[in-house]
Parts: C-alpha cells; sequence; structure tokens
C-alpha cells in the first residue's frame, strides 16, 4: 500500500489552539450571563416581597415580613391555595387513572389503529395551549363548565392525560412482558396481576410522571386563566391578575404573591428532581425510548 | 356460545382484548376536550354574528389591527426561536462534556417551571427603569437611566421569550446531542478532523433532525405567547400578539366565532411553518445515530 | 508525500494516566517496530483502553511521553497524529454510504476526489466490500459494519493501526472469520497493529507480541509462544490455560533431582518443576495444564487423588478428582476411570510452573 502517499495533516497553528479556547470562554461566558440574569430575575422578586420601600437605590430602604401577611389576606391566598391544590389533586388523581391504564395498553399490546391513537395523544402536546384553550373554553362555557373548578380540571387534563402516557409508555415497554406471563403461570388474575406485579415495578415511573404532571399543573397559565371563574382560580392566574393590575396594590404584596407561588412550585420541582432528569421536564426521556 | 371464542379469538389475533381497552377512557377523553372543541371551534368560526360563512375570516384579512398581529407574532417568534436554537447548540455542545451537568441544568429548568407570569413579575423590577439590570449598565458606563427601555415594548416580551425559551430549547437539544455517540466523535479526530470539521461533518447531519423537531417545539411556544406580551409588551401596540387578538374576541367582546376564527387562523399559520420545517428535515438523515448495532 | 512513510518504531516511554486518584494506567514503557502485531491484554478494567486511548489521542497522559521514531506525539490532538482507529462498537458515521465512510479521512487531509478514489476503491477492496460500497451502516451486518471500520481506518496509509476490541460485538463464527482477516489485513499493510483484546485466544492467535496488563500496569511483555509455556505470574497462567493450581509446601533444596529448580510437597506426595517468579517462606503454588498430567506409576513423583467426575470429550476422557487435603485437580485420561478411585497424577517437570504463594 506504499505505492501511494497521503499527505501529511496540516501542521497546528497557535492561532487555531486560541481561537478554541476565545470560543469556549464566549460559550460559558454567555451561559453564565444567562444563569445570572435568571438568578437576578429571581432575586429581585424575593428581595422585593421582603423590602420596605425600594426607589432609586440597589437594595430597599429597609426590611420587613409584613407583606406575607397584607397579601395573604388582600389576595385571599388561602382560598385561593386551596383551589389550586384541589385542581391539582384532581388532575394528578384522574392522570394516573386514565393515563397510565391507556400506556399500558399502547405499550403491550399492537393493534390495529394504534398509530392513530399515538397521534391523537400527541396531537395536544404540540398543539400550544392558548391555540386550543379559546376553542375548549368555548365549550365548557357552552355546557355551564367554563368558570367552575370542574372546567378547570377538564382543561388542565388536555395536555397532561397524553404527557403521563408518552413518559409510561417506554417505561413499560422496558418491563420484561415474561414478568406478567410468570405471574399468569401462577395464577394470578388480571387485576391481581396488575396490583401485585405490575404496580410494583411501575411505581417510580408512575411517581414520577405524577410530580412532572403536578409541576407542570402548578404552572399552567394558559388553560387554568381561560377557563377559570372568580371562585376557581389558581394561583397562578391569580398572580396574573395582581401584575396585570399593577399599581392596584403595592408591588411588594405582588412579589409577596410571586414568592409563595415560586416556593409551591419549586417545592415540588425539587421533590420530581429526585426522580427525574431535568431534561424529562421538557422532553420524554430519549435514552429510555430508544431501542 | 360456538362463535363467542372465535370472535374473540379473531379480535386478539389483531390485538384487540381486555387489555386494550384500557385506552379508551384516555382516548375519549381527548376525543372530547380536545378533537370536539377543535371541530366545534371549526364549525363555530363559519358562523358569525353578521349570517355569513367567511365573515370573520374576511373580517381579519380586512382589519389591519387583527391581521397585523400574524406578523407582530412571527417577528418576535421566528428571531426569538432561531436565536435560542442559535446559542443552545454550541452550549450543549459544551456541556456534553460536562461531568456535573445537574446543576447547570436544574438551574435552566427553574423558568420553565415557574412559567411565564413570574418571569414577567420578576422582569418588571429586573429590567424595569431602576432595576438591577439598568443600574448594572449605569454602572460600568453602557447607558444612562432612562436612555432606552426594557420592559413594557417589543424587547421586554423578546428577553421573556428568551429566558423561558432559551432554556427549553437548550435541554431539548442538549437530550439529542447527548443521544450521539461519542464514539463517532472520536472516531472522526482519529480520521484527521478537527472540531469544526467534526461539527460540520458528523454531528450537523446527524443532529439536524433532531434540531427540526426542537425548532418546531420552541416556535410553537413562542408563537403561542400571551401574558408576557401582555404583561411586558405593549397589549394593544407592538406586541399586539395574536393571541392577544384572540383572548379580546372571546372575553372581552364575547364573540366566539370570531375568536374560533382566531384561532384557528393561530393554527394554520403554526400549522404551515411546523410543515415547512418538517418538510426541510424529511431531506436530511433519519435514523439511529448511534455507531454501530450496540 | 506521506510523512508516515519512513518511520520505524512506535515508542511509549512510561506513559500513565490518572483519573482523579485512580491510577488506570502506570508505567507502560514498551517498543514496537514497523510490521509488528502487539496485542494488549488483560481483563476489562486493566488499563488497556486507556493505554489505547492515550496513544490515540483520545485520552490525554498524566505522564510519560510516546515517540514516533524521533518526533514526540503525545502532545499532539488526535486529528494531528494521523492513526487509524477501529471502536468496538465501530463508530461507523450512520449518514454516510460506505464509500464515503472509507473516504472521510482522505477528505479531511483534502487529498483531491480523483487521487482519493482509488485508493477508497482499494481500501474497500481490500475488506472485500465492493458490492455494499453505495450502501448506509445501518444496512449492513454486524461483520459487515467491522470490514467497514477497518477499510475506514486502513484508507488514510496510517503509520498504526490501533484496534480497541473489534470482535467482541461479533457471535463465535464470524469472530474466527474476521481474526484471520484482520491478521491478512496486517500482513499487507506494513504497518504497526495494536489491539487491544481480553480474550486470550484471540492474543494469541494474533499478535507478534502481548503485552498483558492488570491494575494499569504491565505483568509480562512477550511473544505468544513465551506467554503460553512460561507465563511470568499465576494470574498470567490461570489466563492461559493452567487450570490446575496446587498450594504446597516447598522441600529443601537437597530433597530433588539436580535437572529441576523446586520441589512442592503435598501431604506424602511431591512434584518438581521451575521456578517462575521468587518463592520465599514455606508455601508455593504448583501451575499446570489439565493435558499436560497424567496418570502415573506408584514410584513415581505425583500426587494422589480421588476420581469424582469424568466425562467423554472425543478423543480422550476429562477428569476432575481431588486430593486428601481437598484441593482440586483436573487432568485428562485415556480410560475411563472409576468413580471414587485413587489414581496418581504426576507432570513432567518443565510443564510444572511453580509461582510464589502469597
Amino acid at each position: 500500500m506504499s505505492d501511494y502517499s497521503v499527505p501529511a495533516l496540516k501542521p497546528i497553528s497557535k492561532l487555531r489552539a486560541a481561537g478554541s479556547k476565545l470560543w469556549i470562554f464566549s460559550v460559558w461566558a454567555l451561559t453564565l450571563f444567562f444563569v445570572v440574569n435568571l438568578i437576578g430575575i429571581i432575586a429581585a422578586v424575593i428581595t422585593s416581597s421582603f423590602g420596605t420601600r425600594w426607589l432609586r437605590a440597589w437594595f430597599p430602604a429597609g426590611f420587613t415580613p409584613h407583606w406575607y401577611i397584607s397579601a395573604w389576606d388582600e389576595f385571599q391566598l388561602g382560598n385561593i391555595l386551596a383551589t389550586t391544590f384541589e385542581v391539582v389533586g384532581a388532575v394528578v388523581f384522574l392522570c394516573a387513572l386514565i393515563g397510565v391504564p391507556a400506556a399500558y395498553a399502547m405499550a403491550r399490546r399492537d393493534f390495529a389503529g394504534k398509530r392513530a391513537f399515538m397521534l391523537l395523544f400527541l396531537l395536544p402536546l404540540l398543539v400550544p395551549s392558548v391555540t386550543f384553550g379559546i376553542p375548549l373554553a368555548t365549550v365548557l362555557y357552552k355546557f355551564g363548565l367554563g368558570g367552575t373548578i370542574w372546567g378547570v380540571i377538564a382543561a388542565n387534563l388536555v395536555p397532561t392525560v397524553p404527557f403521563v402516557i408518552l413518559i409510561m409508555i417506554p417505561f413499560i415497554e422496558q418491563i420484561d412482558p415474561r414478568m406478567e406471563a410468570a405471574a399468569r403461570v401462577f395464577g394470578a388474575g388480571t387485576v391481581r396481576m396488575f396490583l401485585h406485579v405490575m404496580l410494583p415495578l411501575l411505581a417510580p415511573g408512575i411517581l414520577a410522571a405524577l410530580l412532572l404532571v403536578l409541576v407542570r399543573t402548578l404552572g399552567m397559565f394558559e388553560l387554568s386563566f381561560l377557563t377559570a371563574g372568580p371562585t376557581s382560580q389558581t394561583l397562578v392566574v391569580a398572580l396574573y391578575y395582581g401584575v396585570f393590575a399593577a399599581g392596584v396594590r403595592p408591588v411588594q404584596s405582588i412579589d409577596a404573591m410571586a414568592v409563595i407561588y415560586m416556593v409551591t412550585s419549586l417545592v415540588w420541582l425539587l421533590v420530581a428532581l429526585q426522580f427525574v432528569n431535568p431534561t424529562q421536564i421538557v422532553a420524554r426521556s430519549k435514552r429510555s425510548a430508544g431501542p | 356460545m360456538s362463535d363467542a371464542p372465535a370472535l374473540r379469538t379473531r379480535l386478539a389475533a389483531r390485538g384487540f382484548d381486555g387489555i386494550t381497552l384500557l385506552v379508551l377512557p384516555a382516548a375519549l377523553l381527548i376525543a372530547g376536550l380536545f378533537i370536539y372543541p377543535f371541530a366545534y371551534g371549526l364549525y363555530l368560526s363559519f358562523r358569525p354574528k353578521d349570517g355569513s360563512v367567511f365573515g370573520n375570516y374576511l373580517k381579519f384579512i380586512a382589519d389591519p389591527y387583527l391581521y397585523e398581529t400574524i406578523g407582530r407574532t412571527l417577528w418576535l417568534a421566528l428571531p426569538v426561536t432561531l436565536l435560542n436554537l442559535f446559542f443552545a447548540v454550541p452550549v450543549a455542545f459544551r456541556v456534553r462534556l460536562m461531568h456535573r451537568q445537574r446543576l447547570l441544568t436544574t438551574i435552566l429548568v427553574l423558568p420553565i417551571t415557574l412559567g411565564t407570569v413570574l418571569v414577567a413579575e420578576g422582569m418588571l423590577n429586573y429590567f424595569g427603569p431602576q432595576g438591577w439590570f439598568m443600574r448594572s449598565l449605569h454602572l460600568i458606563g453602557l447607558a444612562n437611566f432612562g436612555s432606552f427601555r426594557l420592559v413594557h415594548n417589543y424587547w421586554g416580551v423578546f428577553i421573556s421569550l428568551i429566558i423561558t425559551g432559551f432554556p427549553f430549547t437548550f435541554l431539548l437539544t442538549l437530550s439529542y446531542v447527548t443521544g450521539i455517540d461519542p464514539a463517532l466523535e472520536q472516531a472522526a479526530a482519529t480520521l484527521g478532523a478537527r472540531a469544526m470539521e467534526r461539527f460540520r461533518a458528523v454531528f450537523l447531519p446527524l443532529l439536524a433532525p433532531g434540531m427540526a423537531i426542537t425548532f418546531c417545539l420552541s416556535f410553537v411556544q413562542a408563537y403561542a405567547v400571551f401574558p408576557s406580551a401582555v404583561l411586558l409588551g405593549q397589549a394593544s401596540g407592538e406586541t399586539r400578539v395574536i393571541s392577544i387578538a384572540a383572548y379580546q374576541a372571546a372575553f372581552e367582546q364575547y364573540d366566539y366565532s370570531m375568536a374560533s376564527a382566531i384561532a384557528m387562523i393561530m393554527a394554520a399559520v403554526q400549522l404551515v411553518i411546523v410543515t415547512a420545517v418538517l418538510a426541510l428535515r424529511a431531506l436530511a438523515y433519519r435514523g439511529p445515530a448511534g455507531g454501530g448495532k450496540g | 508525500m506521506n510523512a508516515n512513510a519512513s518511520f520505524k518504531t512506535l515508542r511509549l516511554d512510561q506513559v500513565g494516566r490518572d483519573f482523579g486518584a485512580m491510577h488506570a494506567l502506570r508505567d507502560l514503557s514498551f517498543e514496537i517496530a514497523r510490521g509488528e502485531f502487539v496485542a494488549l491484554l488483560g481483563p476489562s478494567g486493566c488499563g488497556k483502553s486507556t493505554a489505547l486511548n492515550c496513544i490515540a489521542g483520545l485520552l490525554p497522559t498524566s505522564h510519560g511521553s510516546i515517540w514516533l521514531d524521533d518526533r514526540r506525539i503525545d502532545t499532539l490532538a488526535s486529528e494531528d497524529r494521523g492513526f487509524g482507529m477501529v471502536f468496538q462498537n465501530y463508530a461507523l458515521f450512520p449518514h454516510m454510504s460506505v464509500r464515503d465512510n472509507v473516504g472521510f479521512g482522505l477528505r479531511m487531509r483534502r487529498v483531491p476526489a480523483t487521487q482519493a478514489a482509488p485508493r477508497i476503491e482499494r481500501a474497500i477492496a481490500t475488506v472485500q466490500l465492493e458490492a455494499q460500497a453505495h450502501k448506509l451502516p445501518g444496512q449492513l451486518s454486524g461483520g459487515q459494519q467491522q470490514r467497514v471500520a477497518i477499510a475506514r481506518a486502513i484508507a488514510i496509509d496510517p503509520p498504526l493501526v490501533l484496534m480497541d476490541e473489534p470482535l467482541s460485538n461479533l457471535d463465535a463464527k464470524l469472530r474466527l472469520e474476521m481474526r484471520a482477516e484482520i491478521r491478512r489485513i496486517h500482513q499487507g499493510l506494513g504497518c504497526i497493529t495494536i489491539y487491544v483484546t481480553h480474550d486470550q485466544d484471540e492474543a494469541l492467535s494474533l499478535a507478534d507480541r502481548i503485552v498483558v496488563l492488570r491494575d494499569g500496569a504491565v505483568r509480562q511483555i512477550g511473544t505468544p509462544q513465551e506467554l503460553y509455556a512460561k507465563p511470568a505470574h499465576l494470574d498470567i497462567a490461570d489466563f492461559m490455560g493452567f487450570r490446575n493450581q496446587l498450594r504446597g509446601t516447598l522441600v529443601q533444596q537437597n530433597a530433588f533431582p539436580a535437572n529441576v529448580s523446586v520441589g512442592l510437597q503435598f501431604g506424602d506426595s511431591t512434584l518438581f518443576g521451575f521456578t517462575r517468579e521468587t518463592v520465599s517462606g514455606g508455601q508455593a503454588v504448583a501451575a499446570i495444564r489439565p493435558e499436560d498430567m497424567q496418570i502415573v506409576g506408584a514410584g513415581e513423583a505425583g500426587v494422589d487423588a480421588i476420581v469424582d467426575a469424568i466425562e467423554y470429550r472425543g478423543r480422550s476422557f476429562f477428569a476432575s478428582a481431588h486430593m486428601k487435603d481437598g484441593q482440586k485437580l483436573y487432568f485428562a485420561s485415556a480410560d475411563r476411570l472409576e468413580l471414587g478411585s485413587v489414581v496418581r497424577l504426576g507432570a513432567s517437570p518443565q510443564h510444572v510452573l511453580v509461582y510464589s504463594g502469597a
């Protein structure tokens, strides 16, 4: 093979090494800039919620916790929190009840029209919530559900049930079907097989999926906003109205509500992150879905 | 009696049995709460108040206050999406090499979890005329107070879409980037490919399909911008996006027919762009991004 | 011109690699002449892949240096070394045809298409994949993908071809075929091939020289014949099929014949052999291949054992037995032995290797 030759590679230049260092540096600098501003935004809300007077200065003149007390009364946060957790609880429960069995069927059976069902479950995740929220709100109002807590729950099920299904399908697929076969051989019926064999195996996946549903529902603004009435506002909707009507109430009071919202969301996010990878919040895990 | 097992067997052979039925509640739910409202909305959009069939759509085309919302929405959503994608790819390539990605990904997941409303409230303070950002610029001599504004205009919405959109785009991109077998890059390196050449010849073609999907999902998010356009922009001016028009028709004018028509137009524009991107994607290599059977 | 055409040797000088406090590779030093086929052999985690990645430039070294003649290469980036590498999972570019995969290295060197084409075809012909040249890797079988990976590595005419367990993803039959292929291709190229494997059969049949690694350090370097006949340590002997490892007591120098170097006592019986490493203290281990153990007469040197099991192996029987102190023995026998019968087993001293018992 030595009758022909291959040219040697270009010699390395110092310029190239420097350019590569500069490139790496700028990527990190940019990321850092983003993260610093992000933290700044969150810190500004927290600082303001504890501040007394904050005008034309780096920091408020003094610090006080009393905005939390006034926000609690002014915005009737007790009621709003109760509504929020009723909505979230119902959505999580119904997602488990409806989504997990559907995911099981999709993962274990290969039936005619399965692709059509898959498309049906993908669509609500691909269409942004404002787009389908307006016709959905129209229909809910037509049936008298609009403005009630049931309307808010129903609307929130539209993106969350498919979300649970899509997360659970790869999770169920990776469980060996022979496990179920073995349970049947030993005489377990469908219900007992599910309760004693599948449920314990699926528990981590279900838990992760439901925690993600919980976090998403807490933060779901558009659908709750379009379907909620005055008595069925969730926390994020109340926050929107608070910010929207800025000037009516002191900004620190709104910030106090924002912090309360932030804390409720982040507690659950932290719990969820014990079980899932952050990337799963935006996309179903490709790792487990892959071959 | 003799037919029953035969029917069951035939159904089971096609994949239908008791387990398959479990899919029905979810399917009915989505049919009732997603497909039906969409179909009903489409029907309603052709029943305008004036009794004609295309009245709503004609009104939309005729009224600049309405049709200009499409342009305004795209003028926000397209640059933001492209910018997010443009920055997400190099950052994802760096983060891919990190051993402890968890802290960064956790920080980045915050704005997605907290949502646009909270980010809007924080931005009003942070990017406001007396906020920390402006103060910092003033401190290092880059800008005077009041020389320009970053909230209650186009840029306010733009920044908020970057802050909530970039993490989304980035995390999605990261999941695609880490899905590419690192041995492919090593193989390219041993064959003499420099970093840029490795990116162009190996990563880019393998990433392209994933990037198309990421673009579509990020675009759809930005396109449906609503709360930040109201809170951080000028809801009746330069950031009057299409979702505001639809919301006002429904909940301020109580013209559900018109609102449905706007929602349908919104869905259609989005569909056109997504379809165009996915058509481009069909030209690229699609398949496993692994280096072998393994 | 080919910068690599005239090199004579590759030399590793005390190459080491640390991961934090862990020494994945320590003081690896050896020299390989052009045309040699060297296997790095060892169990997983022994540092053989680390060594290969350091040579390829995919991992920076922590200590030492690597030289191609008098040119230091461990400071170069992987893309500047110009070595060919075959990866365990092939790492073929899934979006490129076989031809484009093979031509990748030439494209990166800006070889004009007219000059590149015949080289690509020749590399494809070397691995006998002419009929598949237009296909994508996903359309090929595992063995064919492996051939593409080899063709891609050799198309750039590298001074050094590095192979990282290239056959471990193939089934047994294909593995034997590809083994012969790799040897043939190597002989046709005249370059250095470094081949990483955990399979001693592969190393013995392919390599001119074998470097045995363990815990990041070299245990033995030698030809396959040397390794097979005279493993330097007990763990290598174990690797090389010395299945009988009998722990016994060293006997005094004056108690054994003059032409052997050591004697080991098991109860009232004795085996004579040659030491492979310094033995001290009272105890040592004798390593003997089952096929070298024979039934001997009652008066000869050997150990007594009770037959536990016997199985038919075509030409002969393969038996296991145990000594009075419980140690297991394996040996070949021409006859079907009665279970429970007592036999005396011996081996000629040159087949008995004695290692330190520590």
